[in-house]
């Protein structure tokens, strides 16, 4: 029996996976990053299908708003003449996909082997933006602020190493 | 019925595939691109656990948002490294660079 949540987890997790695939094995790098982009929206909607509602909003403003812009700047950056064959592979491709198919293989092994302390009902918590805002400015003020003086950090840090340098005379 | 071990799946589906481009792809941008999609397995995987797993509390998502800060401050300065490497080099393909290299 085919229900609602299974036929969207299904076309979710199919999209996702192709989009992903698309990301590393299309050969232009323009295509690889809207393939990105696309992956971040379809993270965005399985954070609402684990009822993350105020993750999947993070996730569409950060991720697809900011990070995907930000790659197709330094793509316009880094461009030159023309774009075809600007995604290649390396001389390792064959060791990594034996690399990573043991990663992957032992992954799953793991998360099928491990005998989960599983919930009887799962979470679905409509305050849950609530308890993140309690925990946040409550018991993880201190991480919260370093979160914010490593964003500083990284912003001044980025523009330091983008800056143009001056020939020394 | 979706169960944990279908996410969990797919988020060792998503961090291979992040892997694969990592170790195997000439051009920074996309290895940087690549980090990013394992950092999302990574977020969907601790989503995942706090919705099934003991199902009290919200530490798994707030774990998640503090992931996602840390990977903007990534990207940000990962593109900065980038810009300059291609200022330096006129190129971004991984195989120039190795003077680190005896």
């Amino acid at each position: 029996m085919l229900s609602g949540e299974v036929i969207a987890f299904a076309i979710v997790a199919f999209l996702l996976i192709f989009s992903a695939l698309g990301v590393v094995f299309m050969r232009n790098i323009v295509h690889s990053v809207l393939f990105l982009a696309a992956t971040f929206v379809l993270m965005a909607v399985t954070y609402l299908l684990l009822d993350a509602g105020f993750l999947a909003g993070v996730q569409l403003i950060v991720y697809a708003g900011a990070v995907a812009i930000m790659i197709v700047f330094a793509v316009m950056l880094t461009k030159r003449s023309d774009l075809h064959e600007t995604n290649l592979f390396n001389k390792l491709t064959i060791p990594g996909a034996i690399v990573s198919l043991l990663v992957f293989l032992g992954l799953s092994w793991v998360f099928v082997k491990t005998p989960w302390n599983l919930a009887e009902r799962p979470l679905n918590d409509p305050q849950a933006i609530n308890k993140i805002a309690d925990l946040m400015f409550g018991q993880f003020v201190i991480p919260f602020e370093v979160a914010a003086i490593l964003l500083l950090v990284a912003l001044i840090g980025a523009i330091i190493l983008a800056l143009e340098v001056k020939p020394q005379k | 019925m979706i169960t944990l071990t279908h996410y969990l799946l797919l988020s060792a589906v998503l961090f291979t595939i992040g892997l694969f481009g990592v170790l195997t792809k000439k051009n920074a941008i996309t290895v940087l691109v690549s980090t990013e999609i394992m950092l999302n397995a990574v977020n969907l995987n601790l989503i995942a656990i706090n919705k099934y797993v003991g199902a009290d509390g919200i530490y798994g998502q707030l774990l998640a948002l503090f992931v996602i800060a840390v990977a903007a401050a990534e990207v940000g300065v990962g593109l900065g490294i980038i810009i300059s490497m291609y200022r330096n080099k006129e190129s971004i393909s991984l195989d120039d660079f190795n003077f680190l290299k005896w």
